[in-house]
Parts: C-alpha cells; structure tokens; sequence
C-alpha cells in the first residue's frame, strides 16, 4: 500500500483546520474589536 | 494569575503576544513539519505513514491540554472568582475542540495503513472521542449561559468534572491494551530513535504557540463583545 496517500491527507487535515480555526478566530477578533472601537468614537 | 484580572491589563499583554506567538508558532510548525516529511528517514517497520506523527501527537497533546486549560479555568472561576477565567474558558474550547477533532481525523488516517482498519473501539481511541464531545458540549453550555446572563458557573462546574476524563485518555493504553500503541514518549525519554524524533518537538511548541493565539484572539473578541454589549445597555437605560 502506498503510504504517500495518507500522509498528504493527513497533513491536508492538519494544516487546513489549524488555517481555519486561526482564520475564523482573527476574523471574529478583528470584527468584535472593530465595533467596540467605532462604538467608543460616537 | 490575579494580576491579569484587569482586563485592560491583560490586553496589554494580549495584543503583542497574540502577534508573536502567531509568528513564531508558524515558523516552528512549518519548518518542523517540512523536516518531517523531507529530511526524517522512513520507520523501519511503518516506513513513511510514521511521518503523520509529527501532526497527530502536537494535536492529541493539545486536545488535553486544552481541556486542562477548561478545567484550571474553570477552578479559578469557582474558587476565586477571577473575572477572567469564564472568558477564557470559552476562549480554549474552540481550539481544543479543532485540536481534538485533527488528532481523530490524522489518528484515524495513520490506523489505515498501519492497522488496517480505519476506526477501532479502543480505550484511547474511544476516549478521545469522547473528549472531542465534551468539548463540544462545553461550547453548546458556555453560549447558552452566556446568552441568558448567567455567570457561567454551570459551565465550570461541567468543565471540572470532564477533567475525569484526562487520565482516563493518558492510562488507557496501559488498562487496555488493545490496538493503539503504549507510550514511547515519556517525561524520562522516549523509544524512538532520535533521527526520526527531532522534528517533533518543532511542531509540538509551533501548533502550541498558534493554539495559544488563537485562545488569545477568542478572548480579545469575547472582551470586546463584551464591551460592546454593557455599552449597548447604558445607552438603552438612558
């Protein structure tokens, strides 16, 4: 069985999640951060 | 840990760690998992499915850690009612969720070739699983306390009690011995062979540096929200 299949799947898996959560969660940051700012300036 | 209760202090602290743990962390986790697919040779006896190691242990080690981040959290919430434990309570579950879920995924995937099966009802197998949903009913919990008010004391106590779970993962190859392999990484040493275990520490400290970033930035974007909302308050009550 050729193992290069699962490895690449494998660090596919990794790095595709880890990219999202770190994604998702400099999003949310950055919107939250965003209107507690423009909130402060009215 | 009470020094930190300021929240305006400890976003002074937040804002530039977030920055360097992210770079450093994608350094460390790049450079570690190109070695491992590149300069690493292939196991003896697994041959090159043994390069998934360098993704799977960083994540079976911070789906735990993760959940013993809940769990101090959760203690330093109940007991000394730090203003700050709830937020990054809820901050750490998102991450150790993620983490918890790639270790099932890459865990499962490395079981293929080297097991033959892809999913086994084995004690540690099993018991990951279960933390993976522990997780996700620590999230389900957190939001729901918090979209009703609530202090969160729920939430911690459920955190507390789902560290039971934590020896149960780390023990279960020893109390059943089925398909997962015993320890071969201990405080003492390790099994394996040193040409092919340099890699490892690399991303183990690189993904815990992009783990901590991104509790960090759950729990900018909670205090922040949080900041949002008390203000929204005041100008209805005016």
């Amino acid at each position: 069985m050729n193992p290069w299949p699962f490895v690449v799947a494998a660090y596919a898996v990794a790095v595709g999640l880890t990219g999202a959560l770190l994604l998702w969660a400099f999003a949310s940051m950055r919107r939250a951060e965003a209107a507690a700012d423009a909130l402060k300036r009215k | 840990m009470h020094a930190l209760a300021n929240p305006a202090r400890f976003l002074r602290i937040a804002r530039p760690a977030t920055t360097w743990l992210l770079l450093v962390g994608l350094v460390l986790a790049v450079v570690g998992m190109a070695a491992g697919l590149t300069l690493t040779p292939p196991d003896y006896l697994q041959g090159d499915t043994v390069r998934i190691m360098y993704i799977h242990v960083p994540s079976a080690w911070l789906g735990m850690a993760g959940w013993m981040g809940i769990a101090a959290a959760s203690i330093s919430q109940l007991v000394w009612r730090h203003p700050l434990a709830a937020v990054a309570g809820r901050a750490v579950a998102p991450a150790g969720a993620t983490f918890a879920g790639i270790c099932l995924i890459t865990g499962s995937i490395w079981g293929r070739p080297t097991w033959g099966t892809w999913w086994e009802w084995d004690g540690r197998l099993t018991s990951m699983l279960v933390l993976f949903f522990l997780y996700l009913g620590y999230i389900a919990l957190g939001s729901a306390e918090r979209e009703r008010g609530g202090e969160g004391r729920i939430t911690a106590i459920y955190g507390v009690v789902g560290a039971i779970n934590l020896p149960i993962i780390h023990y279960s190859v020893l109390w059943w011995r089925t398909l997962h392999q015993g320890e071969s990484i201990g405080l003492t040493g390790s099994t394996i062979d040193n040409s092919i275990l340099w890699p490892l520490p690399l991303t183990m400290v690189g993904f815990t540096c992009l783990f901590a970033a991104a509790a960090l930035m759950r729990m900018r974007a909670e205090l922040a929200e949080a900041k949002v909302e008390a203000r929204m308050r005041r100008m209805g009550a005016q």
